[in-house]
């Protein structure tokens, strides 16, 4: 079932699809034990002239051992989940280039600091729907929304955030592979929902330096002239 | 108008003692008759709910084509010519500029996007509040309490009354939103603010206000009756009824009442304030007058996963009466089966945090959500390995009931399952938000509910109208409809794993998804047979009201004690005297009698052996 996922090329996401891969594992041993059981039970145990039922009504020792085994495995599966989901939305790692994204009835703003590094200054240098980054290297998200919530939904990137009205909050990752990804809105926000997307592009070290230098306001006057009277 | 003159009418009959039409079958304080009334009321409304989930399918498989039936022809659409009488209706209109329902929701039956959100929203909200509710609570919940624990009638007949006119008044309500102007409420069943907290994000005005207010009322419905449930489970009990003597199913609908009486006024009061936001501009969860999109979400879900639970609880308490029944043996563990009931009861409060991993919660949060519900999934392994040691050692027979029950099993494993990768929260990352969801909860409640609803339509339809359904049909009925619905639900986990967003109106807009779609073709073929395979238990329900069997009295040879009284039971259920309980519900194949069945009122001592 699993060979369905989409390709991965985030630093994280092998280890959130090798946790899905055991889980899956756990899950269909389980079934089939389940299922075999009860098929086998079905069979044995349908109704034949002359074989009466067994008059039972349970056994202590085996409700016990069966709530501390279930209880046991599962609890085992949260922990051993924790340092993963840590990791991911907890820990911000020392970052390299920093994003706002924003969503908005129905695009992603994509909203880079400029060479001051800093939002909110007039070299900022806004795209559409285009997320530009460099491959290897920390990315930090700052996601929030204009009107409603959205979800920042990077499949390629295992890496799903709501962005919030009135909140700013932080994701990351760090990509591997070059290439053009897709980065839909998965949480549903009104009747132009479907199909709003927008594209990653993982550049190499070098295509990106490229396309900071040419597209990266490179004073404030530039930027002036640029984004107008847009805020 | 009309209503309250006939409303005038059962008044004055009522006051004249004399059960005449209106009151016998109206305006009812039978608690037999009000659950009929829920019935019929839920059927109704899954036919419908059913029809919007086909159009739902239709999109999804074939986007943006026009719709069978309605839509125009495909030749139209290449060459202009029309070919039937709608191409010549759309025709028509377009040249005319007509202006109504169907060319504002879809213009040449292409169903708008729009129209689409309003499609998946409406179906939930039908299945969840006005078919799974009414039946599985209203309709079994009214039928079977007096008469399993043996009273003549609930606590409060007239409170029973009302709360189903109650809901029918809110049923109305709700239906009537497919007709206002701008549409029906289009923001999921979850309704997540801000999206539904103004009408400028959506366009829908007086859709989404009917759609709060109809759940209002609702909530007013349910609160009756749970008040009800809970009155008459603890104090109608008759003689001998123990707590630990109840049927697992009036321990499963006790429990329900319980967490609806508890979980409703979060969900009116968050109703209230988003009809607020809406309608007097306050701004509980606009963050742009100070509030917060998350409380929405907390309230909604502090409610919501009790709901979730009041959606299956009732199933789980019918299927393990019917498992034991048939297979001729008493419940394995029925004090663990109580327990693991009581403790979801508890535990349901402290799990509502799963739905919001994504939502921008602080993520210390997942941690707590993720134990919590990791724990809350024990009771329900529970409940499936005392199924499965019911049918060890049993004598199965294979009736409907009985394979639906089954079926509910094995459904209910696959979605406790998928359950486990969503409550893991660095997995519920990827697969949040995606058709693995839409898979999971349409396992519960679909392979969950609604095999259980249908195992309890099956085994009380002899106690509820004296015949019994035809066997063979409702056979072909339950593999017809066991086929098709895994064809319709499997494949959904492996679109999910592939990333596919739930809500969205048009996959192929997508160029990671466009591979998936012959499955989401197949997909729609198979929810249309599934569709299709309901029409049989339609015809099945019909023709036996008027031609089935003759029931009798006990057709199943069960013990419980709605069995003692007649099919169907009179006004009072009992005649004269009540019956006396002298034990537990499922003394299938005691030693004690020759029979293999030993029901709960019949009394075993030397004196009365000869009698």
């Amino acid at each position: 079932m699993l060979s369905w996922l989409p390709e991965n090329i985030s630093t994280y996401g092998a280890e959130i699809d090798s946790y899905f891969y055991l889980i899956y594992y756990i899950t269909l041993v389980a079934f089939y034990l389940v299922a075999a059981t009860m098929v086998i039970f079905m069979i044995k145990y349908r109704r034949r002239d002359g074989v009466p039922a067994k008059y039972h009504h349970g056994h202590t020792g085996l409700e016990i051992t069966w709530t501390a085994l279930t209880a046991v495995t599962l609890l085992t599966l949260a922990f051993m989940g924790k340092p993963l989901w840590t990791k991911i939305k907890q820990d911000m790692p020392p970052y390299e280039i920093q994003v706002q994204v924003t969503g908005k009835q129905f695009n992603w703003e994509i909203l880079y600091p400029g060479p001051d590094g800093e939002f909110g200054t007039q070299d900022d240098l806004e795209l559409e729907n285009m997320l530009h980054v460099p491959v290897d290297k920390v990315v930090r998200v700052v996601l929030t929304s204009k009107d409603v919530i959205h979800s920042f939904f990077v499949p390629v990137l295992r890496l799903k955030q709501d962005t919030l009205p009135g909140r700013k909050i932080d994701a990351w990752f760090e990509a591997t592979k070059p290439g053009r990804y897709e980065m839909p809105c998965a949480e549903m926000c009104g009747f132009g929902h479907s199909g709003m997307l927008g594209y990653l592009i993982v550049h190499t070290h070098e295509d990106y330096e490229a396309w900071v230098q040419k597209n990266w306001p490179e004073s404030k006057m530039a930027s002036k002239i640029e984004h107008g009277s847009e805020s | 108008m009309a209503e309250s003159a006939v409303a005038i009418d059962a008044h004055e009959v009522q006051a004249h003692e004399e059960p005449g039409f209106v009151s016998t079958y109206i305006f009812s304080t039978d608690h037999k008759m009000i659950a009929k009334q829920f019935l019929f009321f839920g059927l109704f409304m899954m036919i419908i709910g059913g029809s919007l989930a086909m159009m739902v399918r239709w999109q999804l498989g074939y986007p943006e084509q026009p719709l069978p039936v309605v839509g125009v022809s495909q030749e139209f659409l290449e060459t202009d010519e029309p070919q039937t009488a709608m191409d010549r209706m759309w025709q028509e209109w377009d040249e005319e500029g007509t202006e109504n329902w169907l060319v504002e929701n879809m213009p040449y039956g292409v169903m708008t996007a729009a129209f689409y959100n309003m499609l998946f929203t409406m179906h939930a909200t039908l299945m969840i509040f006005f078919v799974i509710m009414p039946i599985l609570v209203g309709c079994f919940g009214n039928y079977l309490i007096p008469l399993m624990i043996g009273a003549r009638d609930m606590a409060f007949p007239m409170l029973n009354m009302l709360s189903f006119w109650v809901g029918a008044v809110s049923g109305i309500v709700m239906l009537a939103g497919f007709f206002v102007s701008g549409g029906h409420a289009a923001t999921g069943w979850t309704a997540y603010a801000p999206l539904s907290s103004d009408p400028m994000w959506t366009g829908v005005d007086w859709g989404q206000n009917l759609w709060c207010m109809s759940i209002i009322i609702l909530a007013f419905s349910s609160m009756m009756g749970a008040i009800n449930y809970i009155t008459t489970v603890i104090n109608m009990r008759a003689p001998g009824m123990t707590f630990m003597r109840m049927p697992l199913v009036i321990w499963s609908l006790l429990i329900v009442a319980i967490l609806l009486l508890l979980a409703l006024p979060v969900l009116t009061s968050a109703l209230a304030l988003l009809l607020f936001d809406r309608m007097a501009g306050t701004s509980f969860f606009s963050p742009a007058g100070g509030g917060d999109p998350l409380l929405w979400q907390h309230l909604f879900w502090f409610f919501g996963h009790p709901e979730v639970y009041v959606l299956i609880v009732p199933a789980m308490g019918m299927v393990s009466d019917i498992l034991s029944v048939f297979s001729r043996k008493p419940v394995f563990g029925y004090h663990a089966m109580v327990y693991a009931m009581l403790s979801i009861a508890f535990l349901g409060w402290i799990v509502w945090g799963h739905h919001m991993f994504m939502s921008g919660m602080n993520p210390a949060l997942g941690m707590a959500f993720m134990l919590s519900t990791m724990v809350i999934a024990v009771p329900s392994a529970i409940k499936t390995f005392n199924w499965l040691g019911t049918l060890w050692g049993g004598s199965i027979h294979y009736t409907t009931p009985m394979l639906n029950a089954l079926a509910f099993v094995a459904m209910f494993v696959i979605g406790g399952l998928s359950g486990i990768h969503m409550a893991i929260t660095p997995v519920d990352i990827f697969i949040h938000d995606t058709y693995y969801i839409v898979a999971h909860i349409h396992y519960v409640v679909f392979g969950g509910s609604i095999f259980g609803m249908f195992a309890g339509l099956y085994y009380w339809f002899p106690k509820m109208f004296g015949r019994v359904m035809n066997e063979p049909l409702g056979k072909v009925h339950f593999w017809l409809t066991f086929l098709f619905y895994n064809c319709t639900f499997i494949p959904m986990h492996l679109l999910g794993v592939a990333g596919h967003m739930r809500r969205i109106y048009n996959p192929m807009q997508y160029e990671f998804l466009q591979h998936l779609q012959p499955m989401n073709e197949f997909i729609t073929v198979s929810s249309f047979c599934l569709g299709a395979a309901q029409l049989l238990l339609v015809f099945n329900f019909c023709w036996s009201l008027y031609r089935g069997k003759k029931a009798g009295r006990n057709p199943w040879q069960a013990n419980t004690l709605e069995w003692a009284a007649p099919s169907p039971p009179p006004h009072g259920n009992w005649g004269d005297t009540l019956p006396t309980v002298y034990r537990g519900p499922y003394e299938y194949s005691s030693p004690e009698v020759t029979e293999d069945w030993l029901p709960q009122d019949k009394q075993l001592a030397p004196a009365t052996a000869d009698a």
